[in-house]
């Protein structure tokens, strides 16, 4: 059964290879993603002014596509989970925006979509024992430490998919692969966001501290659902001399999944990581070749 | 025909400003009931009283209507006013024209004054059939049941045991004292509590109206005030008791009858698991309050329970769980400011060198000398206070990092510490839940059992005759439970100071030969008041567990179900007049 699915503005452009290992994984698995026929950004960040209706507007019309394509759909960027997952729990709860909303889009939304994250569908829908059971290539002895971030499950009240505090979903799905899943402090710790656009050193510093953490507690990776936080941990590797550490490569649990599902190469979408995984790989004889 | 006077009350304006009350008087006079009716500007004031009791005895009045507010507000007023004149207090009735007529109908006087005759007219028609009625008399039984024995159990059964009363103290531990026991020192001047409590202990132990059954647990509770019969279970280790010497090891029912219950079953401290950003119960050197106490209680310096190395960097972290409602409880726990101000001063004095912290969100030090002596910890022990929060506690190379904030200097804090404490909330014992259902009391969300009112009955449940103490209702340190146990053997005492209990007689009663043992007015007896006679076949009522509600006499298809002075007869009187 194909299912509805909205990529966003990043995975189509600067995390490709978050999309393309998505994809692949999820026809592997018979979850196959029908991408929305049309669709535009989500608007990026959930607005907290409650007044403003107009702000809700692009996530409202992606959720009118969403209810057009069956009633559900599933993203795998986080930001975007995290923002159409809030419209989707404010408009319920607010008739009258919801309302102004539709009269002014003149595409009326009934309100009613249910939107997941891939990781959600894995753990309620797929299972991860199911997950174990598919993997051809075990990532044995590979220790990856998780990193979850803000917006995948924070305010954890809206968005229902984990303990903020004490997060396992990402670990489940990880250790299913066969993976020595590494906790450490900073799991769930600010990446610094948007920082990076008008005040780069900020997400630099915190690159640095979740990196060196990482790094200390044992990781040879550091794995996550968020091209945000992706970015924020992998590009500054390349150009901050100094740092007290070794390269850390940032993945996305797709591309693991993709290794470890031994699907070929050209899924594994790690060409534009500025630290490059490949090596991590080697040793379990799968090369993008 | 009787001879009714009708009383019509202006209550100021409150009546008189919507109901024409000299009309009422007119059309009252003409009733062939009443013999006299009369108006007056304040009814229940004393001249007023007065009035009514002099009208009785000027035309030998037989019943008395006081056409005024809700008999809520003063039927019972005017009941104790017809007594002293001589009139049984049970032909008296108020007609209720001010809440059911001039402050809902102040839009319409005219109907208003025709609605407040009617009104009126019908308790005349009520109180020409009441019956002269007397109070019922209960017996009472001068025993106390005190559950719990910590320091608030102990001392309400000492307080009652002291007045001459038996009392029965059951404990569910081997031992009494309760969480007090378990304590290193108490605030304010260092008394070590396992000493002030061997003292309550021994006279407890040694007290002739004390019976102490220690590893015991209320099993069921039947009766109402003044009549309770409880079943106690003793667990089979109980032969190690020192109290009973028990020579079997089935366990142990026993069955009491008592007139008062004090529950004080104390509280447990809130589980660490539920803390994950605090590393739950993962990360050895992160401890509670309460086990912090155990390590005050050993030996000289304070060792980190990882390796057993002098704890140098102690942080103290408070609100942990509590003021929380996202991951936590919402409530203060109140005690954790002054205790953390003690362990930190008791720290510094095994540890002089070591340097502790402690995290805040505000001192709540309310008491007499609490805050002098939460200044004591800042000024004379250089205890380091950090207004802020800990955000996350976690392990990384052998110490055991804290992350907080300082919101005054507005800043990120990272600690390396050896051993934090939590001051996590005290949180209502377990099994609170299930033993308010048993006694049928009620508690909160958590499991605190809940007081009659929050300012007024504080040591009283909605249950007559089960009282409260100490931290069972709600988080208190070792003064308040104290004073909470007294006020609550005070209460106990109250009670008992009577032989016998009186009470309302207007309860159910069953016309035997009318009754077919159908047994429906069992069925819908919400208080458990009725049950079919084995013997003689016919629905009985125990009149100290009615309430008089009336739920039997609209199940009873034989009409032989009645409640005092609401016959059917007086009712369908009442909807005759007003037809």
């Amino acid at each position: 059964m194909a299912i509805p699915y909205f990529p966003g503005c990043t995975l189509s452009t600067k995390a490709n290879g978050y999309d393309r290992s998505g994809r692949a994984v999820a026809q592997a698995l018979g979850l196959e993603f029908q991408e929305l026929d049309e669709w535009q950004c989500c608007g990026a960040t959930f607005p907290l002014a409650t007044d403003n209706a107009m702000a809700l507007i692009a996530p409202t019309r992606l959720l009118r596509q969403a209810q057009e394509a069956g009633g559900q759909v599933t993203t795998l960027c986080a930001v975007c989970f995290h923002v159409l997952r809030r419209t989707q729990n404010f408009l319920q709860g607010h008739p009258d925006a919801l309302e102004r909303i539709n009269w002014f889009t003149e595409e009326p939304y009934l309100g009613n979509v249910r939107v997941t994250h891939f990781l959600e569908l894995l753990r309620d829908q797929l299972t991860w024992e199911n997950l174990r059971a598919k993997v051809a290539q075990p990532l044995k002895g590979l220790r990856v430490a998780p990193y979850y971030g803000c917006l995948l499950l924070r305010p954890q009240s809206e968005i229902c998919l984990d303990d903020p505090d004490d997060p396992h979903i990402l670990h489940d799905c990880l250790a299913a692969l066969g993976c020595e899943v590494i906790t450490f402090p900073y799991q769930s710790e600010c990446c610094g966001s948007y920082l990076a656009v008008n005040k780069p050193e900020v997400p630099q510093q915190l690159a640095q501290d979740i990196l060196a953490s990482a790094q200390r507690h044992g990781a040879q990776a550091i794995v996550t659902a968020c091209p945000l936080c992706q970015y924020n941990l992998d590009y500054p590797q390349q150009s901050v001399s100094g740092w007290a550490l070794k390269p850390l490569p940032v993945l996305y649990f797709t591309q693991l999944m993709a290794v470890a599902l031994g699907l070929p190469g050209e899924v594994w979408g790690m060409e534009e990581h500025i630290v490059d995984p490949l090596p991590l790989f080697a040793p379990y004889g799968a090369t993008v070749a | 025909m009787s001879r009714i006077g009708v009383f019509v009350c202006h209550c100021g304006h409150n009546i008189a400003g919507t109901v024409d009350v000299k009309a009422v008087v007119e059309q009252l006079q003409r009733n062939g009931d009443v013999v006299f009716a009369i108006d007056y500007k304040y009814m229940c004031s004393d001249p007023g009283q007065q009035l009514i009791r002099e009208s009785i005895a000027k035309y030998q009045l037989d019943g008395v209507v006081v056409a005024a507010c809700s008999p809520a507000m003063h039927e019972s007023t005017f009941r104790r006013t017809v007594e002293i004149a001589g009139l049984n207090g049970y032909r008296c009735e108020s007609a209720n024209i001010r809440e059911q007529v001039s402050w809902v109908h102040q839009q319409d006087k005219v109907a208003a004054t025709q609605k407040a005759v009617e009104i009126a007219e019908s308790i005349v028609e009520k109180v020409k059939r009441n019956e002269a009625l007397e109070p019922l008399v209960l017996p009472l039984t001068h025993r106390t049941l005190v559950i719990g024995g910590g320091i608030a159990g102990m001392q309400a059964a000492l307080d009652i045991a002291e007045a001459g009363y038996p009392v029965i103290l059951i404990e569910r531990q081997d031992h009494l004292g309760g969480r007090m026991a378990e304590l290193s020192g108490s605030y304010l001047n260092f008394q070590a509590a396992p000493d002030l409590l061997e003292r309550k202990t021994q006279q407890v132990l040694t007290h002739p109206n004390i019976q102490t059954l220690l590893n015991a647990e209320v099993t069921s509770l039947s009766g109402y005030v003044g009549n309770f019969r409880v079943q106690v279970k003793q667990k089979a280790d109980a032969a190690e008791s020192p109290v009973m010497p028990l020579d079997e090891l089935q366990p142990l029912s026993f069955t009491f009858d008592v007139g008062a219950i004090v529950v004080a079953t104390g509280w447990q401290p809130y589980d660490r698991a539920r803390l994950p950003e605090y590393g739950g119960v993962e990360i050895p050197d992160v401890v509670d309050g309460l086990t912090f106490e155990k390590m005050l209680r050993q030996g000289d310096g304070i060792r980190r329970p990882s390796d057993g190395k002098l704890a140098r960097e102690v942080v103290f972290v408070q609100c942990a769980g509590s003021r929380d409602p996202e991951h936590g409880v919402s409530y203060c726990s109140k005690v954790c400011c002054m205790y953390v101000a003690k362990q930190a001063m008791l720290y510094k004095e095994r540890v002089p060198d070591g340097q502790a912290y402690v995290f805040y969100i505000d001192i709540r030090s309310a008491g007499k000398n609490y805050d002098e002596y939460v200044q004591r910890a800042m000024i004379d022990y250089g205890v380091l206070y950090l207004r802020g929060k800990v955000s996350r506690i976690f392990r990384e190379g052998g110490q055991t990092v804290v992350w907080g904030s300082d919101t005054l200097t507005g800043r990120a804090v990272e600690i390396a510490a050896d051993l934090v404490v939590l001051a996590t909330p005290m949180f209502p014992s377990s099994g609170s839940i299930e033993l308010g259902q048993l006694l049928h009391i009620s508690t909160d969300g958590y499991g605190f059992f809940n007081e009659a009112h929050p300012k007024l009955r504080p040591v009283e449940t909605l249950t007559a005759g089960i009282y409260l103490a100490g931290v069972a209702q709600g988080p208190k340190d070792i003064p308040e439970s104290v004073s909470q146990a007294s006020g609550a053997a005070a209460k106990v005492l109250q009670l008992f100071s009577k032989n016998e209990m009186t009470a309302s007689p207007l309860v159910a009663s069953v016309i035997e030969e009318l009754c077919a043992a159908c047994g429906a007015c069992v069925k819908v007896c919400p208080y458990g008041a009725r049950q079919i006679h084995p013997i003689w076949n016919y629905a009985t009522v125990n009149a100290a567990l009615c309430q008089g509600c009336g739920a039997c006499v609209v199940a009873c298809p034989n009409k032989a179900s009645q409640v005092r002075n609401w016959r059917v007869e007086q009712v369908l009187g009442m909807v005759d007049k007003l037809l």
